[in-house]
């Protein structure tokens, strides 16, 4: 598999006649995009689109998603499979990437979990999403007493229509992209090239407890699936996608599964430190019976691939740490080697144990910090979306907003500011 | 202006005596005395030793709480900017006490608080959490490599400077996580601990797994008929409106609701406050999390004696073990004070 991402740069955005890209902007036409998006009618008459630019003076609350603009401009498939386009297999041919650039799902909120996003001060320290030009969708329910679970969709699927609208209106400009070429061998080739190197995994966790807390492959609810085999390529062009309602600080954005670090650093690292040749994905159900069946599954699949070790990453927390661990120990059980990559609730005063869930075995821990932990906000000059959901959203609590405007919160609030996928460079070590 | 700092010290420091003198009673003295002098060289002008508390280390052990309000009182018109105890090297009675007034002071004043003291000390397990404990030699031998290193990291927290790990510092590790932003992404930092697992060579982890209590189950409740149940949840269930602002993650508070006379609970009646599961189904019928309606059939039916007429709730999505236990310390006092048998525990 060979795939090409086409980077066009976004420096700045604006509105205008035509959605399209010219000399590091990108217009929008705010018309064209809000009528594409109301095509939905469980999307209510007075939605919106606004622009965040980093170092503005802005905050976006709640913010459900974040998804980075892209197309597919050669190649099978499209972007975001079994979502908004049909759902044959991705990750290869060429693929528009409008980096610097995220779409962002605002507006009414669908439940507590979702955060803010500061484009200046020190919120904006937190998320990586106050570093790119921000195209927000500010979304309301056509029916206030409307099912939760179609609003979510209504609002998942709004985020990546517009994602893909975006890049796709930029075609034309592909002759200006930088072009980034990845390739990943068959497994067959792969487990015969690079003999003197370990051979490695990487067990990616998704969050699929259900109820809202759902992630997509393909369009298939992971929460349904066995753990299976996804070339990482894919995962660059929109084959996970993001359902979830979870604490902001650590639910994986649709953004970040697209940007996947982890992913990016164990490719860079393939053919020096080891032989990257298998990308596992699994899920967190919340029965016992389902998280013994996919620890017990996911790690039997490493271990028939005959892997040396795997990084897991882990989402969300709590419930989640027990999947974690479980596949942990199974692993190390079968002499894989693991490094974990997960983030702590330690309490606000940060004395607390940080994990739900441990096992000896689990001797190489990376966090993302302690979401627990308090962050002052001060006022911003302008707010998109609506400031009193910090005192409803997790990590907030009644009275986080103050009469001057200013929020005082658990960083968990924050959208993406201890991702599990290791989006940030946030840690946390022991006083 | 230096720093204004009042120093602990028992009776034995104080030159008044040792065991003899143990039952010493609590005073203050201006300015300071017996190692009080190590300090002053030490802290090179940058903060002052204002006043020094005397106490004998029985005297203290046996009168802890009258002790501590005493010498609060004392301390509090000295307006001290921070307090200093010790070192008190493997005595476990002064470390205990040092450990203890730390805890105290910065608990009332709000203030840095340093000890100095040999790792087997007692007073290191029971007060780490609360002091920053220079680890010292087990003896006063140590003095002197003690002060200068207590003078250092109190200067440091007065000054108000970032607090480096344990190992550059010369303190006994807390136990508390604090987040700092690091050089590099945590996937890049997480791919190399994994290279260097892979490899055989020496990493080291950024948190080392908790070790957890188990608790045994009780005995099973032989008299049903007779049993008065209670129904406590980390669910998140309250009355409409959560009227005690439970938070939807991080729980500061639990709350206790009355609930004689009701059969059930309707979407007109309760709701949940939690944040970590999806609440739609809760919100439409509160007993799918705390399942009163059932309660009350086994009640009718005799199988039980009685529901009891309070439950109480919590959430616990993100709630810290500290908060948790301390929630379920006081449910607890307040079930066996009305009595109850037996307690079904619901969670999400």
């Amino acid at each position: 598999m060979k795939l090409e991402l086409h980077r066009l740069s976004i420096k700045s955005l604006k509105f205008g006649d035509n959605t399209g890209f010219k000399d590091g902007t990108l217009t929008v036409n705010k018309a064209e995009l809000l009528e594409m998006i109301s095509e939905d009618p469980l999307l209510g008459k007075n939605i919106d689109v606004d622009i965040a630019m980093p170092g503005e003076k802005t905050r976006i609350i709640p913010v459900k998603d974040v998804i980075e603009p892209r197309w597919k401009i050669e190649g099978s498939g499209q972007v975001f499979p079994g979502m908004v386009s049909d759902v044959e297999t991705v990750g290869e041919g060429k693929t528009l990437v409008l980096s610097g650039c995220a779409v962002l799902t605002a507006g009414k909120i669908v439940r507590f979990q979702e955060g803010i996003i500061d484009m200046s001060g020190p919120g904006a320290d937190y998320t990586p999403y106050s570093k790119t030009c921000n195209v927000v969708l500010v979304l309301e329910p056509s029916d206030p007493n409307m099912d939760k679970h179609d609003y979510e969709k209504a609002c998942r699927i709004a985020g990546l229509k517009a994602a893909a609208y975006l890049a796709k209106s930029c075609a034309e400009a592909d002759s200006e992209s930088e072009i980034e070429t990845y390739e990943y061998a068959d497994i067959k080739t792969g487990m015969n090239s690079l003999p003197e190197l370990p051979k490695v995994g990487y067990l990616y966790m998704l969050q699929t407890q259900g109820l809202l807390h759902d992630t997509y492959l393909y369009g298939v609810d992971v929460k349904r699936i066995l753990p299976t085999i996804i070339s990482p390529l894919e995962v660059m062009d929109g084959a996970i996608v993001s359902g979830n309602c979870v604490s902001a600080c650590d639910k994986n954005s649709t953004y970040s599964h697209q940007n996947n670090p982890v992913i990016a650093d164990m490719l860079k690292r393939h053919g020096k430190d080891f032989n990257f040749v298998a990308c596992i994905v699994t899920n967190e159900n919340v029965t016992l019976a389902d998280k013994r069946r996919s620890s017990s599954y996911a790690t039997k699949l490493a271990h028939m691939l005959g892997l040396d070790g795997i990084v897991i990453t882990e989402e969300g927390f709590g419930n989640p740490d027990a999947d974690l661990i479980m596949n942990c120990w199974k692993a190390e059980r079968y002499g894989i080697k693991t490094a974990l990559l997960t983030d702590e609730y330690a309490g606000q005063d940060g004395a607390s144990q940080s994990l739900a869930d441990s096992c000896p075995e689990g001797n190489a821990c990376v966090t993302a910090g302690n979401a627990n932990e308090v962050i002052h906000l001060p006022a911003m000059e302008k707010v998109i979306g609506y400031a009193e959901e910090a005192n409803v959203i997790a990590g907030g609590w009644n009275g986080s907003l103050s009469e001057d405007g200013s929020i005082t919160v658990e960083l968990q609030a924050i959208t993406g500011s201890t991702s599990e996928l290791g989006y940030t460079k946030l840690g946390a070590y022991t006083l | 202006m230096a720093f204004r700092v009042v120093h602990y010290i028992n009776q034995f420091y104080a030159g008044i005596g040792g065991e003899e003198k143990a039952d010493y009673m609590p005073e203050i003295r201006e300015g300071v005395v017996g190692p009080g002098m190590a300090f002053k060289g030490a802290f090179k002008g940058g903060a002052e030793i204002v006043a020094t508390v005397i106490c004998g280390d029985s005297y203290f052990a046996s009168n802890m709480d009258e002790a501590t309000a005493k010498i609060l009182d004392m301390i509090r018109e000295y307006k001290p900017d921070a307090f200093i105890a010790g070192p008190a090297f493997n005595a476990g009675r002064y470390g205990t006490a040092c450990g203890a007034m730390c805890a105290a002071v910065s608990k009332e004043f709000n203030i840095p608080v340093i000890s100095g003291m040999y790792p087997e000390n007692p007073g290191v397990e029971m007060y780490k959490k609360y002091a920053w404990i220079i680890e010292t030699p087990d003896s006063a031998a140590g003095m002197r490599k003690a002060v200068p290193a207590m003078a250092k990291l109190a200067l440091k927290l007065l000054k108000g400077e970032a607090i480096g790990k344990p190992s550059d510092e010369g303190y006994i590790e807390r136990g508390i996580r604090k987040n700092m932003f690091y050089e590099k992404l945590a996937a890049e930092r997480c791919v190399d601990m994994f290279v260097a697992k892979l490899k055989g060579e020496a990493f080291e982890t950024e948190y080392k797994m908790p070790v957890f209590d188990r608790v045994d189950p009780q005995p099973a409740v032989k008299d049903m008929k007779h049993a008065v149940i209670a129904l406590v949840t980390s669910g998140g269930i309250c009355p409409k409106g959560n009227p005690d602002h439970i938070e939807a993650s991080s729980a500061s508070k639990f709350g206790e609701y009355d609930i004689t006379g009701v059969n059930d609970l309707t979407s007109e009646t309760h709701c949940t406050a939690h944040g970590g599961y999806d609440a739609t189904y809760a919100d439409q019928n509160a007993d799918r999390v705390l399942p009163v309606d059932v309660m009350r059939d086994l009640e009718r039916e005799g199988v039980i004696g009685k529901l009891h007429n309070k439950f109480y709730a919590t959430v616990g999505n993100g709630t810290s073990v500290a908060n948790a236990k301390k929630f379920g310390a006081e449910i607890v006092k307040r079930l066996v004070a009305d009595g109850v048998t037996a307690v079904i525990l619901t969670s999400t």
